[in-house]
């Protein structure tokens, strides 16, 4: 993976990358992770006969005490609990559905045995927000800070896993550049 | 950065004066941390709210110098659809009143 290059004008362009086999194995992998993490909080929202009913789904109204799903799924207000307990039972449903498709739009364009991606600028979008998920993620575990150096000490057991998301910090800054381009 | 929790504040950021005048009693904002990438939220504010390049820098700036900034600003559903938007985005963001 050598970074995003466009290819194409106008309705045509297209962002183009190459992920060499095991690049598409970690990313999926993460992305999968990710994926099976919002299922999992999905899945303690209450059964509700009325949403059944109305199609109005509503979530928990509890921040989740995991911190990484706390920080994919953040509070809407720090000044009033109870509008955020109120706001989160209303939009995390929607908001964890949108997520999950992002995962899903990565997985189907990303070939398991790595290769060619071509996506449009749509697709960028979608991915862009995968890509921001899976660091968030995964910096979130890391406690990735602004102080955090470069690299750690060999014997860190962090260390292997801070190579992975500077990885991602590049694949996901790559793509941005190139799509800001079209802009 | 400090988490919002932890020092919640209704100070009004001198950089969004201009833009809550008037009728706009809610706004959203977005918060520094370490994981988003300045490009990816400049990219972001030009997206989501339309605004020009500079703009959306400078935005981004505040965030990542002042540990914050106001984005958006308005009535309180269109400020909730607007932290909706961010967060699906992966933006920190939450909404006050002005």
């Amino acid at each position: 993976m050598n970074g995003w290059k466009r290819s194409g004008r106008g309705t045509k362009a297209r962002l183009v990358a190459t992920f060499e086999e095991q690049e598409s194995t970690v990313l999926r992998g993460l992305v999968g992770e990710v994926r099976q993490m919002l299922e999992g909080r999905a899945s303690e929202a209450p059964a509700d006969e009325l949403a059944a009913l109305t199609g109005i789904r509503t979530g928990p109204s509890k921040r989740p005490d995991d911190r990484v799903l706390a920080r994919l799924l953040p509070d809407f207000t720090s000044e009033d609990m109870d509008l955020a307990a109120g706001l989160r039972s209303l939009h995390e449903p929607e908001l964890i559905e949108s997520k999950q498709n992002a995962a899903q739009t990565v997985l189907d364009a990303l070939p398991e045995a790595g290769g060619k991606v071509e996506l449009t600028p749509e697709q960028s979008d979608v991915w862009l927000t995968a890509l921001n998920d899976v660091r968030l993620a995964l910096g979130t575990a890391l406690d990735i800070s602004e102080e955090m150096p470069e690299e750690l000490p060999p014997d860190d057991p962090r260390a292997p896993h801070l190579g992975v998301y500077q990885w991602l910090t590049f694949v996901q800054d790559s793509l941005v550049q190139t799509r800001m381009k079209l802009l | 950065m400090s988490a919002p929790l932890s020092s919640p504040t209704r100070q009004v950021d001198p950089a969004v004066d201009e833009e809550t005048t008037g009728d706009t009693p809610w706004q959203a904002v977005v918060w520094n941390d370490p994981v988003n990438l300045m490009s990816y939220v400049t990219y972001v504010l030009q997206k989501l709210f339309g605004y020009p390049e500079p703009k959306a820098t400078a935005l981004m700036l505040d965030v990542h110098h002042k540990g914050k900034a106001a984005v958006s600003s308005g009535d309180k559903d269109k400020i909730e659809t607007d932290v909706a938007k961010l967060h699906a985005a992966g933006l920190w963001a939450t909404m006050q009143r002005t």
